[in-house]
């Protein structure tokens, strides 16, 4: 089932959570939702699962709008709501039997999916305990597991590794993986190596509009723009060094990162690598290189730079 | 309709899971009891062989403990963002509050299906006037469903189980006492009007043994406003201000 967003927009009083945000997920492929805390969201999926209504604009989901049938809609989705609300005095397993039953699962289905979602979210052993009494991380597979319980065709996680450890979280992220293959998963996560692990797909979104869209790598090659290379050179002049590597055609600017050791970082001409005529100069020269490495721009700078201001 | 008596069913477990309910049958029984058989105007004082006194006693009792019954039903939800879990799933907010009412229906019911032993003893001392009994109970049910829906919708407007409480005691108040004393206080068509609202009246109708249309319409519009104002509060949060 495919999300179409269309201009979405949500205020609440002066605030505008959500201003005219619109972007399609297709069935098959995971969307990593991004922003610093506020950005909107959280406001963006409680439209998507119907909780609030929506502001102006349009949420269609399999073509169909929520604005007009939002109670057939709901049972497609799976819902995972940020800080994992969950009735702590129930055990787990009738907690699970009445997520179920309540999705409209058949009678006889419900122990069969019940047994396969404790498999998948590693619930065995807990599963007659109260989840008032389980750990954090255990209450954050119980919510996995209420959210996949009827093998919905969609799956909203607001956060879903939080808790976890790290061994967890790696089962956690290969299960996305997986659903994502024939799913449609949006997730929303602070933890920036998480959306490169488990994403097709990257949103980041600040003050209610997007302000990213696009793979890890896109995003990198749209921030990055110039080539930039870290060198280390040894036995010259650390001033001669710098003059001829200015001389080069194809190098743009050079600066110290430490004067001592020779160590510069180089950033080339738009749309040129500078590393050949590097190498030739020092072969030339017969200066040592003891380094030479592209520098990636972080998916953590291209959040900091589209968020910070 | 399946989906409200699965939420009906779950309301009843949590309640007998947490304690909540023995408390609730415990004290209900214990003081619809003690002032039925025991003491001050007790059945013994009015020796007639009807289950008057109890129905009186109970009206109260229940005044009080359906309150505490509702307070958490939508409350409790709405704080810990349960809410949110539950109205995502394929429930509608009119099958939620339905499930909470009867699941707090269902255990007001078997407080007072806990009471038929007084009215086996009874038929057993004197000759017992069944069609009074009857109609004293279904006074009684047809009470607890306008309470249950007016605490239902207390529990609908805030997070707070404390307020909840409150405030349906205080709505309460009006129909149990208030509107009967402006009622006494007005002549005429105001008089009439408060007279029409108060509760007591419509229940002391019933329970004396007349079944009118217009108490059971009276019982059953209050419930349904009561229901229909907690539905219209849950839906505002989708109202964007």
């Amino acid at each position: 089932m495919n999300i179409q967003i269309e201009n979405l927009t949500k205020r609440y009083g002066p605030q505008t959570a959500v201003n005219d945000i619109s972007f399609n997920v297709k069935t098959g492929e995971v969307l990593g939702f991004l922003g610093p805390n506020g950005a909107g969201k959280s406001t963006t999926m409680k439209m998507i699962t119907g909780y609030i209504g929506i502001g102006q604009g349009d949420i269609r989901i399999g073509g169909n709008s929520v604005r007009e049938t939002p109670d057939t809609i709901k049972q497609h989705i799976g819902y995972l709501p940020e800080n994992n609300p969950l009735y702590l005095d129930m055990p787990v397993m009738d907690y699970l039997q009445f997520c179920a039953a309540i999705q409209g699962l058949d009678k006889t289905a419900i122990d069969g999916r019940i047994k396969e979602m404790i498999g998948v979210c590693g619930l065995n052993r807990e599963k007659h305990k109260k989840i008032g009494e389980l750990s954090k991380g255990y209450r954050q597979r119980v919510g996995l597991a209420q959210a996949m319980i009827h093998d919905p065709e969609i799956l909203i996680l607001d956060e879903p590794t939080t808790g976890l450890d790290p061994n967890q979280i790696i089962e956690i992220r290969k299960l996305i993986r997986d659903l994502g293959k024939e799913k449609t998963v949006i997730l929303s996560t602070h933890i920036l190596p998480e959306v490169e692990a488990t994403c097709d797909r990257i949103l980041i979104i600040n003050k209610g509009t997007i302000v990213a869209d696009g793979t890890a790598n896109t995003l990198r090659k749209q921030a990055q723009g110039n080539e930039i290379l870290r060198v280390r050179i040894e036995d010259g002049d650390s001033k001669m060094i710098q003059e001829s590597l200015n001389e080069l055609v194809t190098v743009k600017e050079v600066n110290f990162v430490n004067r001592d050791n020779n160590l510069f970082e180089l950033q080339s001409e738009s749309e040129q690598s500078s590393k050949r005529e590097i190498f030739d100069l020092c072969v030339q020269k017969k200066w040592v290189l003891t380094e030479l490495t592209p520098l990636e721009t972080k998916l953590e700078d291209i959040f900091r730079n589209l968020t910070m201001n | 309709m399946r989906t409200i008596w699965i939420i009906a069913k779950r309301e009843l477990a949590t309640f007998f899971d947490s304690l909540i309910a023995y408390v609730i049958l415990g004290l209900f029984l214990g003081f619809s009891g003690f002032f039925t058989w025991l003491y001050g105007n007790d059945i013994f004082l009015v020796g007639q062989a009807n289950l008057r006194v109890f129905f009186g006693i109970a009206s109260w009792t229940l005044f009080f403990f359906i309150p505490a019954i509702t307070m958490k039903m939508l409350a409790e939800e709405q704080k810990t963002g349960t809410l949110e879990l539950l109205l995502t799933k394929s429930v509608t907010d009119r099958q939620l509050i339905v499930g909470k009412f009867l699941g707090s229906f269902l255990l007001i019911c078997i407080a007072l299906i806990a009471t038929v032993p007084y009215v086996i003893t009874l038929s057993n001392i004197g000759n017992l006037d069944n069609g009074g009994t009857i109609c004293g109970y279904l006074g009684l049910f047809l009470m607890s469903i306008t309470y249950t829906a007016i605490g239902i919708f207390a529990s609908s407007i805030t997070t707070n189980q404390i307020v909840a409480f409150m405030l349906a005691l205080f709505i309460g108040l009006f129909f149990h006492i208030i509107f009967g004393v402006l009622a006494s206080n007005f002549t005429g068509v105001t008089g009439q009007f408060f007279d029409a609202l108060d509760l007591q009246s419509h229940f002391e109708s019933i329970s004396r043994g007349v079944i009118d249309s217009k108490d059971l319409i009276y019982f059953l519009s209050v419930t349904l406003l009561g229901l229909f104002l907690a539905e219209t509060s849950l839906s505002k949060r989708h109202i964007s201000k």
